[in-house]
């Protein structure tokens, strides 16, 4: 048939015999995709009187929008906080390799450490588009350094710091980061003294700040999502527990002062959660770090070693967790069988709710017209078969 | 007429779609000459969409040189609303088929020009060789397309403002909200249908069938503008059951009796497959 397409002669794609996340629900449709974004067919059938170039025939698969994880320290023997002088290709090579899990976005993670890592790193890694070469960049995760001692996990106690109250809080971020450009999102305790401001210089910029390692009181929770936090770090782990008389962060989850409009997302590592209506804000991250895809042994996460045990990660010598080594697509898979939920909660957690978390679900974590293609097409046991990034095959399993 | 009587809806839409379905293979379309078909829209056909989609999904039919003109549309309501004709045969019909969406004609409701969109249309329809096989429904009133009571019945593609019972039939698509349901369309004439070289009427359920009964069993009647097609020499009425309940027994009786010929149009079911 001629084409007679009046907008743009750019090829349409058409993805048949696949089931799409559409409307918080798993339809029989087609997906179409144009110049990497979603196309709405019925308009291209009307207006352009334009029709499909490629079919692509998904053979039953799930197409769900690609995984966002927002938390990864690395992976494959890399580790986002070593001071290299090259820590642009560990975080390509890492950002190719989470293809194979789904993932399409991440933001690279940094634990705490000395000022000459992020002084040094910070500048090498840059919000970028995804491509064949590998998951976009939305920003880096900074978690630490101003966090609470008592809760610092596998972070090395010498680094840590506090903000010199009064002193205005963006000398201290400036001092420690050196700079905040591509910076997505930082995790700090909302209890240290001068880190309301912090939080609001931090919003001010663009940059999502979560509350995590931290031993805050609810009270102090709720003004820092009054000054603009809106998530919280791998919920439950380094923070106090939910008390009946102080809920602590995790009362976030049920608190009446989150300012109307706003909402509270909480990152899991998926394991052991039960489902409830709190989980319309859950968002899976892997926490995954340079062991991640590597067989057992002795690794680095910043200033730390770690020793894999199984499938469990240690700060050597100790009992103390320091990240994991699963994927997202293990993430997603175990959240599903673990806590009953459904299909849709799942991949939803996984891409739609990090995107909306990151203010960029206008165009990423959903299939609606207009968004990147960034899709996962996945079976029905949710292993991931083929990752696209802006319409273009970037990952097939067995290639 | 040919009036055929199946037991249900499900087998009245099949019978439907395996008469358009032969009428399309035989006709051996091609770029040089295409099949026209007029369509309807409404809950009658859905049936029948489903089936000729099954078709064309196992391959027995294609609509690659099908040309299509749906009977109206509402004026007013954006193209992109999910109760515009537009959606509706975008969702149940084009969507699933292999149709050349420059093929697919239906009147715009947002033209500038209403009056020059509805003579466009007729150009179209004239411009393609004039209608092969108009599908078509009957509202509870008797109307066919939006060719409400009273109208003409000699009459062409124009603006129609819609009759109560319509809107009011019309209402559970929008909330039963009567206030959102659009009170004026752009409809085929009774004199465009007329011209087709052969009209199908689908007839279903029990609120039908005193139209039914008008339509066929009394006369010619600008009231009942179904009627008119008494005038036209190649008719179908295929209905359910419940369509007939205010028939004639007589006239019932007399056209179950003749099923054996009918389905000799339908059976055997040919297939693209095949040629």
């Amino acid at each position: 048939m001629p084409s007679n397409k009046s907008v743009s002669d750019a090829p349409i794609t058409q993805f048949i015999n696949c089931r799409i996340l559409r409307d918080h629900k798993l339809q029989r449709d087609d997906l179409w995709v144009r110049e990497g974004k979603i196309l709405n067919p019925e308009k291209l059938f009307f207006d352009e009187q334009g029709y499909a170039d490629e079919r692509v025939d998904c053979e039953g698969s799930i197409i769900a929008p690609g995984f966002i994880d927002v938390q990864i320290n690395g992976g494959h023997g890399v580790d986002f906080s070593q001071a290299s002088d090259d820590a642009g290709s560990g975080v390509s090579f890492v950002a190719q390799k989470i293809l194979e899990h789904g993932v399409t976005s991440f933001c690279p993670t940094l634990v705490t450490s000395p000022a000459d890592v992020y002084h040094k790193v910070l500048p090498q890694v840059k919000v970028h588009d995804g491509g064949r070469h590998g998951a976009g960049v939305l920003g880096l995760h900074l978690e630490g350094p101003f966090i609470s001692v008592e809760k610092k996990g596998a972070h090395p106690e010498q680094f840590l710091r506090t903000f010199r109250s009064g002193a205005g809080s963006l000398d201290d971020l400036m001092e420690a980061y050196g700079s905040l450009d591509n910076v997505a999102m930082v995790t700090l305790a909302p209890e240290l003294s001068g880190s309301q401001s912090a939080v609001r210089e931090l919003c001010r910029r663009g940059v999502a700040v979560s509350l995590g390692h931290s031993v805050a009181n609810l009270s102090q929770a709720e003004d820092a999502v009054r000054s603009g936090a809106s998530f919280i770090t791998h919920l439950f782990n380094a923070m106090l527990p939910f008390h009946h008389r102080d809920p602590g962060i995790v009362g976030l989850l049920t608190s009446d002062q989150v300012p109307a409009g706003r909402t509270v997302y909480y990152g899991m590592i998926a394991d052991g959660i039960h489902t409830n209506p709190a989980a319309l804000r859950l968002v899976l991250v892997t926490d995954a770090i340079a062991a991640m895809g590597l067989p057992p042994g002795r690794h680095t996460l910043g200033q730390q070693v770690i020793e894999i045990q199984g499938l469990h990660a240690y700060v050597a010598g100790t009992k103390t967790l320091s990240g994991s080594i699963a994927t997202m697509d293990e993430c997603v898979r175990h959240f599903k069988q673990a806590s009953g939920c459904s299909v849709e909660e799942a991949l939803e957690a996984a891409s739609l709710h990090p995107a909306q978390l990151l203010g960029v679900s206008h165009k990423k974590g959903n299939l609606d017209y207009g968004s990147d293609a960034d899709l996962t097409l996945l079976d029905d046991g949710l292993n991931v078969r083929a990752t696209y990034i802006s319409g273009e095959e970037v990952w097939r399993k067995g290639s | 007429m040919r009036l055929v009587i199946l037991d249900d809806y499900d087998l009245a839409s099949e019978w439907a779609a395996k008469y358009i379905r032969n009428r399309i293979v035989q006709f051996q379309p091609s770029a040089d000459r295409c099949f026209t078909l007029g369509l309807p829209t409404g809950s009658t056909p859905y049936g029948c969409y489903q089936k000729l989609i099954e078709y064309h999904r196992s391959g027995d039919i294609s609509f690659k040189y099908v040309k299509t003109f749906n009977m109206d549309e509402y004026v007013g309501l954006p193209r992109a609303h999910p109760e515009s004709y537009h959606s509706y045969m975008w969702n149940n019909f084009f969507k699933h088929i292999d149709i050349d969406p420059a093929n697919a004609h239906i009147l715009d409701g947002n033209a500038d020009d209403l009056e020059v969109e509805c003579q466009a249309f007729e150009q179209k329809i004239a411009e393609a060789g004039g209608i092969e096989l108009f599908v078509g429904g009957i509202g509870p009133d008797g109307h066919i397309a939006f060719n409400e009571p009273g109208s003409s019945l000699v009459s062409r593609t124009r603006v129609k403002t819609l009759a109560k019972d319509t809107i009011v039939a019309n209402a559970r698509f929008f909330g039963n909200n009567l206030s959102k349901v659009p009170t004026m369309a752009l409809t085929v004439g009774v004199g465009t249908v007329m011209e087709a070289k052969e009209v199908m009427i689908l007839i279903t359920g029990a609120h039908k069938a005193f139209a039914l009964y008008k339509a066929i069993e009394e006369g010619v009647n600008h009231m009942w503008t179904v009627s008119a097609f008494q005038q036209h020499p190649r008719t179908i009425f295929v209905c359910d059951e419940d369509a007939t309940l205010e028939l004639r027994v007589k006239t019932v009786k007399y056209f179950k009796g003749l099923m054996h010929v009918h389905n000799k149009l339908v059976d055997p079911v040919l297939s693209v497959k095949d040629q």
